[in-house]
């Protein structure tokens, strides 16, 4: 088996997650990479695109923010905000984005901060804000989400609810009026994390080569289902070539 | 707005008449690219203050008018630079050390904003983040909304939608205009009449343009405004909407600029080291901002060699294979 490390896994494991033909809404960083890796591996008909206008770009090089220039390369069309988000709610193809988020902390429902550690008002730390995730996280049908996998991160209470996933249960969304549904899956650097379709509750469904079940939980403040976690399969071969010498050859995001 | 055929300025007579201290702006560009940065050094070069800033995901030019000390209050969806700076560096201590007010708000929603200013409705409606704290948490307090008529009374306002569950939705939120008092845009192209051109994604500068009593914006080509009227389809700005046009190549270095450069890895990283410590920044700011007394003198500071490694590719538009 090849040798390989976390940042790897984690884009190769959420490239597994898209399905051929769904429009992939791409924020910055470790996202880019599986939506690009998807492409070559499982979802060749798969589309990406960006909050910033680019909708089907060619990516040749990785982009360091969606902003980026290297984002409207051979773009289908290349526009603003207004023509992107509009895409990602239409009845049309709405219905067919799969959003791709991180964030700072997470909550059991899948409910992500990305604005203040601490008190809004007097925040210990203060990060980026919503820029568009609280948009697709309400907009989209789908979303995956990628975390580091640490107690600070996966709290039992989100210091600021950012990005709305499941809110507070099965009827939270319909309740506060949002369209779709919440996020499918957490990809961490140790496991990948579903959401069960009665209580909308994460549950463990995979767990990397050589972690276990328990460090995950080790790593959580609140507790998660565990009854139907598998370990994750290895990436192959063929799926490491493509991330390593298609996907980001300079390393990029992929890092040393 | 101006209807004259004639718009062509200078940066400090530009800034000078149609900022002044406490205005309401926004600046165009989106993170790392097409940020109007000349604007916004001859901006903290003439050390304006109290500012009040509208931005959707504007990097690199928040980052430096709020740590130059020019903004008071910020109304924001996202303060930060790429890979640069996942959170811009200084606007991040700002908060943190509560030297500005914050009001957060999500990226459509300030999309939605500008249009609903351009388009003279005092709110427009959308479904986005419901449910969430951005709903409920206010930045500014309700006093200061009360009190300052520059200001709407509410953040936000969530109702049911009053065509009953017409198109399949229940409830919407409403998100008030935005009407600045002046946008700065950096483009590709403009004529001497204010016709303008963007090449590439135009984020949300046209809508912050139409939403503003005035706009400057800064461009790589004074083009001729007939060759400019000869293909209308690709302008994006009447020349009526322009107050300023200025000739500034490079105007938006160091962030990129489509189809003439990128942004410039080298500085942007320098610059994240400065910004991390108090005295470092200081001398930033002396050396890079003040003492140049314009753009042509603070250009002239720029290592040899960086211009032409930023310079974009023909056919991609960014530099290809660049050391980022």
């Amino acid at each position: 088996m090849p040798g390989y490390n976390a940042r790897e896994l984690m884009a190769i494991a959420a490239a597994r997650k898209i399905n051929d033909g769904e429009i992939v809404f791409c924020g910055t960083g470790i996202s880019m990479l599986a939506a690009m890796a998807a492409k070559h591996i499982c979802a060749p008909n798969s589309i990406i695109i960006f909050e910033t206008g680019a909708i089907d770009s060619q990516l040749e090089e990785i982009p360091m923010a969606v902003g980026d220039s290297r984002v409207m390369l051979g773009a289908s069309s290349n526009s603003g905000l207004a023509d992107s988000f509009a895409l990602m709610q239409n009845r049309t193809t709405g219905r067919h984005v799969v959003g791709i988020l991180g964030a700072a902390q997470i909550d059991l429902f899948g409910n992500l901060n990305s604005t203040v550690v601490g008190d809004y008002d007097r925040p210990s730390v203060r990060f980026a804000g919503s820029g568009g995730a609280a948009d697709v996280a309400s907009f989209v049908d789908r979303t995956l989400i990628f975390m580091q996998h640490e107690r600070r991160k996966f709290v039992s209470n989100v210091d600021y609810l950012t990005s709305p996933g499941w809110l507070d249960g099965p009827d939270g969304r319909r309740k506060a009026g949002l369209p779709g549904n919440g996020p499918a899956a957490v990809i961490s650097n140790l496991a990948v994390m579903g959401f069960d379709d009665a209580t909308r509750e994460m549950f463990l469904e995979a767990y990397f080569p050589g972690v276990t079940p328990q460090a995950v939980l080790d790593n959580m403040e609140f507790t998660v289902d565990l009854s139907r976690a598998r370990e994750l399969e290895p990436p192959t071969e063929r799926e490491l070539r493509i991330l390593r010498e298609i996907v980001d050859p300079q390393r990029l995001i992929l890092g040393g | 707005m101006d209807t004259s055929s004639e718009k062509v300025m200078d940066l400090k007579t530009a800034v000078a008449r149609f900022v002044p201290d406490g205005a309401h702006i926004s600046i165009g560009g989106f993170t790392c690219n097409r940020n109007p940065m000349a604007a916004v050094y001859e901006i903290i070069r003439q050390r304006k203050t109290g500012l009040h800033l509208y931005a959707h995901s504007n990097g690199q030019g928040v980052d430096e008018l709020v740590g130059a000390g020019c903004v008071a209050r910020v109304e924001i969806a996202y303060a930060g630079t790429g890979r640069f700076a996942p959170t811009c560096i200084r606007f991040r201590k700002a908060v943190e050390n509560g030297t500005i007010a914050v009001e957060d708000y999500s990226n459509y929603q300030m999309t939605l904003r500008f249009l609903a200013g351009a388009m003279g409705v005092p709110f427009l409606p959308t479904r986005s983040a419901l449910g969430t704290d951005i709903i409920r948490r206010w930045g500014f307090s309700e006093a200061l909304r009360r009190s300052n008529p520059r200001l709407p009374n509410e953040k936000l306002v969530v109702m049911d939608n009053p065509f009953g569950g017409w198109a399949e939705t229940d409830r919407v939120v409403l998100v008030p205009a935005i009407r600045p008092d002046v946008t700065l845009l950096h483009v590709q192209k403009a004529g001497r009449d204010g016709t303008a051109r963007i090449e590439g994604l135009t984020f949300a500068d046209v809508e912050q343009a139409k939403a503003a009593r005035h706009v400057i914006v800064t461009c790589e080509d004074l083009a001729d405004a007939g060759e400019l009227r000869a293909h209308p389809h690709l302008n994006q700005l009447p020349g009526i909407l322009l107050d300023a046009v200025v000739h500034v190549p490079h105007g938006a270095y160091p962030t990129a600029c489509y189809r003439y450069y990128d942004y410039d890895p080298a500085f942007l990283n320098d610059y994240r080291t400065a910004a991390t410590d108090d005295e470092r920044y200081t001398r930033y700011l002396r050396d890079w901002i003040f003492e140049p007394s314009d753009h042509r003198e603070q250009h002239a500071r720029i290592p040899e060699g960086r211009l032409a490694a930023i310079q974009a590719d023909p056919h991609t538009g960014y530099a290809k294979g660049l050391k980022r």
